[in-house]
């Protein structure tokens, strides 16, 4: 009774959407039809990303709105969210997990560490930025991006 | 008769193929707003599967038949027991012929046929949840049989028409102890048997927690989308038969038109008020420990047991 108490003094928390973003839906993003299952692949990442991608998908931000879903199989997936610089020892999985998605597929690269290796670049155990290994459709930057910035992406995959 | 009559089996196969997908997306609206999100909207499993109809079919390398034949007789499973079963009407051209055993066998097929794709995927997960899902599977079966076979006493048939249409004269069937332990055994069933949370958790990222999940892992394309289709519809199913059974008012007994015209109203509105409770359930609930699930089912099977014990007692008395 006191959680059914809660739910109901608390009610929404969820922002209202801001106005759709910047940037047309990418070409790709158009069969999808308003629906995205996303799997994430941390590929190096300091984790502070992944923070920054529950907080896309918790109530407030509530990517879910959108279409977008976390999944949990790459088979199920047409969007991968990659994160981190990639390691030489999450690159062959990297290249594994985006060559099981089925076409048509995209992949998003989530904070400056995918994009360019940002504080990792020239580490002994990094291969290269998400780049390098698999092509990428869409970047967000940022160290980490904040949640908008993730879901603004999101959208632009969705179309909605 | 025999035209109303098969509409009213077009009627439950497309209600329950058509509903399904809603149903689910119904239910996980009413679990969005009550986490105080917004939600995707009741029609986004319609869009999942359009979306999937269009990606590519993936066959992944070492795998079977049994992961290619898997998605589509899960389907046909379901469209049969779905003709079978009295949702909308008890009066058809093929009631005599749904008894109870078959339509326990139709669903207990289709679960066969997914833990066989699950173990040709060929994956450790795939192969666990299998084993997982033959296990539920084992004490769920029993449970329903035994539920439904508890109604089934006083009604003196195991056709499921039969028996519906019995309560629909004789409501004090219900309100009897068998009638009572019988409805908390089979609710228990079906949340077993349709992979909701307490027994697994359909919204789970967790491999080591997944059961239905993680036979599912390997398919892509047109065949997941059979194979939600299939799941979405199993739970359409199951709620609609615990609705017919232990709340078959409104349930079209005669072929006419009106009367199956209210039966499609009552049947949704009942199977919608259904899928809320379970979604509202859902949010105060967690997932039991994997060890833990086959004491509720033992405790549900009891109740099953105890209501055909008291259902053999009281009829005997009267």
């Amino acid at each position: 009774m006191g959680l059914l108490r809660k739910i109901r003094e608390t009610g929404r928390v969820a922002e209202a959407a801001p106005p759709a973003p910047a940037g047309d839906v990418l070409a790709s993003a158009r069969e999808f039809g308003g629906s995205v299952q996303v799997r994430c692949v941390d590929a190096g990442s300091c984790n502070g990303c992944e923070i920054e991608i529950a907080g896309a998908f918790n109530p407030v931000y509530d990517a879910e709105r959108y279409g977008a879903r976390l999944v949990a199989s790459p088979r199920h997936a047409d969007v991968a969210l990659v994160t981190g610089p990639v390691t030489r020892n999450m690159a062959e999985p990297l290249r594994r997990t985006v060559a099981a998605m089925g076409e048509p597929r995209l992949v998003v690269a989530v904070g400056d560490c995918a994009l360019s290796c940002g504080e990792f670049a020239g580490g002994y155990g990094v291969e290269g930025s998400v780049g390098d290994v698999v092509p990428v459709n869409l970047e967000v930057p940022g160290c980490p991006p904040r949640p908008e910035e993730i879901v603004a992406a999101l959208r632009r995959v969705t179309g909605r | 008769m025999s035209g109303v009559g098969y509409v009213a089996v077009a009627g439950q196969v497309a209600v329950v193929a058509a509903g399904g997908p809603l149903l689910a997306g119904w239910m996980r609206q009413v679990r969005a707003r009550m986490e105080g999100r917004v939600g995707a909207g009741v029609l986004q499993p319609w869009r999942d599967m359009r979306k999937l109809l269009r990606k590519e079919p993936i066959t992944p390398v070492g795998t079977g038949p049994a992961l290619r034949i898997a998605p589509a007789l899960v389907v046909a499973t379901v469209a049969v027991a779905a003709a079978l079963v009295p949702l909308l009407s008890t009066d058809t051209p093929i009631s005599d012929r749904a008894d109870l055993i078959l339509v326990v066998a139709l669903i207990a097929l289709g679960t066969l046929a997914l833990a066989l794709a699950g173990l040709d995927s060929g994956t450790a997960f795939g192969g666990m949840g299998a084993s997982r899902e033959m296990t539920v599977a084992a004490l769920v079966e029993p449970t329903i049989l035994l539920s439904v076979f508890a109604l089934s006493i006083p009604a003196g048939s195991t056709n499921l028409p039969a028996i519906v249409s019995g309560t629909v004269h004789d409501p004090a069937r219900l309100a009897s102890p068998a009638g009572l332990l019988a409805t908390a055994a089979l609710a228990v069933a079906v949340l077993a048997e349709t992979g909701r949370i307490p027994v697994d958790n359909p919204s789970t990222h967790l491999e080591l927690t997944m059961i239905h999940e993680a036979m599912v892992l390997e398919y892509a394309g047109p065949d997941l989308a059979l194979v939600e289709l299939g799941a979405q519809m199993r739970l359409t199913l199951l709620l609609g038969l615990l609705a017919s059974l232990f709340a078959p008012w409104g349930i079209a007994t005669s072929a006419s038109w009106a009367a199956l015209a209210v039966a499609l109203a009552l049947f949704t509105l009942k199977v919608a008020v259904l899928g809320a409770v379970l979604a509202a359930a859902e949010v105060f609930w967690a997932k039991l420990r994997l060890f833990r699930v086959p004491e509720l089912l033992a405790g549900s099977f009891l109740l099953a047991l105890l209501a055909v014990i008291v259902s053999y007692f009281l009829s005997s008395e009267s």
